[in-house]
């Protein structure tokens, strides 16, 4: 359903503004969301001030430093640091993506920080996914065979093998479906962005023999038909993928079948 | 449990907080004019109504419509068909599986809004 204003408990506040740093020229301002589990309040956005000086290039770089120098209650996910394990998405300045290969000079004046949109938060931000991780498993996120196993592996030519790039970097960050109005309004039926992806991927896969299944799982009013080509997926995905494009093709072999 | 308020998490924000892009904003402004022309339709029916049943009445009706709120709306509806009807042909392109780069799906945005504007214009031009 579609709800335009945020449920009561979810509405913003004017949070704390930390202590600027002494003697820095260089200094940025940070405005992050925080949601304090262990309280009955609502969220709050706090005001940061960073030395950018001693402060490494990446949106990331200056949230490990909030953590570590001003508030050691900040929370958030990361782990690679190098844009492949997909732990730190968040809303940054406006869209979302990986905060460790965003870099601050991207971003004009303060420096926005939300938890991925449109998400429960468990704290600060932390967005519980765990509706998203249900869905990505509810399209069979692996090789379907019907034959027998071949003695060595499941071979395939060069070309076949060519139809999987641009879909198998995905590495499941959430940030597509959380940048889609669609996946806001409908996210309860509606599969995504990143599922349909994976979705598509294991349908042109030439190894995989449930082709058919898979796409009568698809053939629903909402877990694949939500999609109105808005394109916030594939403008805002940290990996250059294209979501809406594979939601396409899907769509056209719904089509292609029935003919 | 540390984590006392499962049940009650807030839902972080959306719409107040993202950037709006031209493939946003076209493709919301595509279900508003779709939504918003049946609002002219209803206008121009009750325009030939009142026209078939009798001048009096098409008297009143005629000059509320072309009133200056009355003249707003019936441009806005202009504008309104202009939009849709690119907005349609954009999206019979996208059904066929193209223009999903960024950059085609950005520069067939800003042609849907600007051509709308531009085309309201021209129609404008050619009934005054």
């Amino acid at each position: 359903m579609v709800e335009l204003a945020l449920p009561k408990n979810s509405r913003m506040t004017v949070g704390k503004t930390w202590p600027k740093p002494e003697g820095a020229t260089n200094v940025r301002v940070f405005k992050i969301y925080r949601f304090n589990p262990d309280k009955s309040e609502n969220p709050r956005v706090d005001t940061y001030h960073l030395d950018m000086d001693s402060c490494g290039p990446m949106v990331l770089d200056a949230l490990i430093k909030i953590k570590s120098d001003i508030d050691p209650t900040l929370t958030f996910r990361r782990s690679c640091r190098e844009g492949i394990c997909g732990s730190c998405a968040m809303n940054i300045d406006g869209i979302n993506t990986l905060a460790c290969i965003y870099g601050m000079d991207e971003v004009k004046g303060d420096v926005k920080i939300y938890p991925l949109p449109h998400m429960p938060v468990v704290k600060d931000l932390v967005p519980d996914l765990t509706h998203f991780y249900a869905q990505h498993a509810s399209i069979m996120p692996w090789l379907e065979t019907k034959t027998n196993r071949p003695q060595k592996e499941w071979r395939q030519s060069i070309e076949d093998r060519k139809k999987l790039d641009g879909l198998y970097e995905c590495v499941m960050c959430a940030s597509c479906s959380a940048s889609c109005p669609s996946y806001w309004w409908n996210g309860d039926k509606y599969l995504g962005p990143a599922a349909l992806l994976h979705a598509y991927r294991w349908i042109i896969d030439s190894r995989d023999e449930a082709t058919g299944e898979r796409l009568d799982d698809l053939h629903d009013p909402f877990k694949l038909y939500r999609c109105h080509t808005i394109m916030n997926c594939a403008q805002t995905c940290p990996k250059g993928l294209n979501p809406a494009k594979a939601i396409a093709e899907i769509k056209k072999m719904m089509v292609e079948r029935t003919i | 449990m540390a984590d006392v308020n499962r049940g009650n998490r807030p839902i972080s924000p959306h719409l107040t907080i993202y950037r709006m892009a031209i493939t946003m904003l076209v493709s919301i402004m595509n279900r508003l004019t779709g939504a918003g022309m049946v609002l002219a339709a209803i206008l121009i029916v009750w325009w030939l109504m009142a026209a078939a049943s009798g001048e009096d009445y098409f008297t009143i009706v005629d000059g509320f419509l072309t009133s200056w709120p009355g003249l707003l709306v019936l441009i806005g509806s202009l504008w309104a068909l202009w939009f849709h009807f690119l907005g349609g042909v954009r999206h019979l392109f996208m059904d066929f599986g193209l223009g999903y780069e960024i950059k085609t799906v950005n520069m067939t945005g800003w042609i849907v809004l600007i051509g709308s504007l531009v085309l309201t214009s021209i129609s404008l031009m050619l009934i005054i």
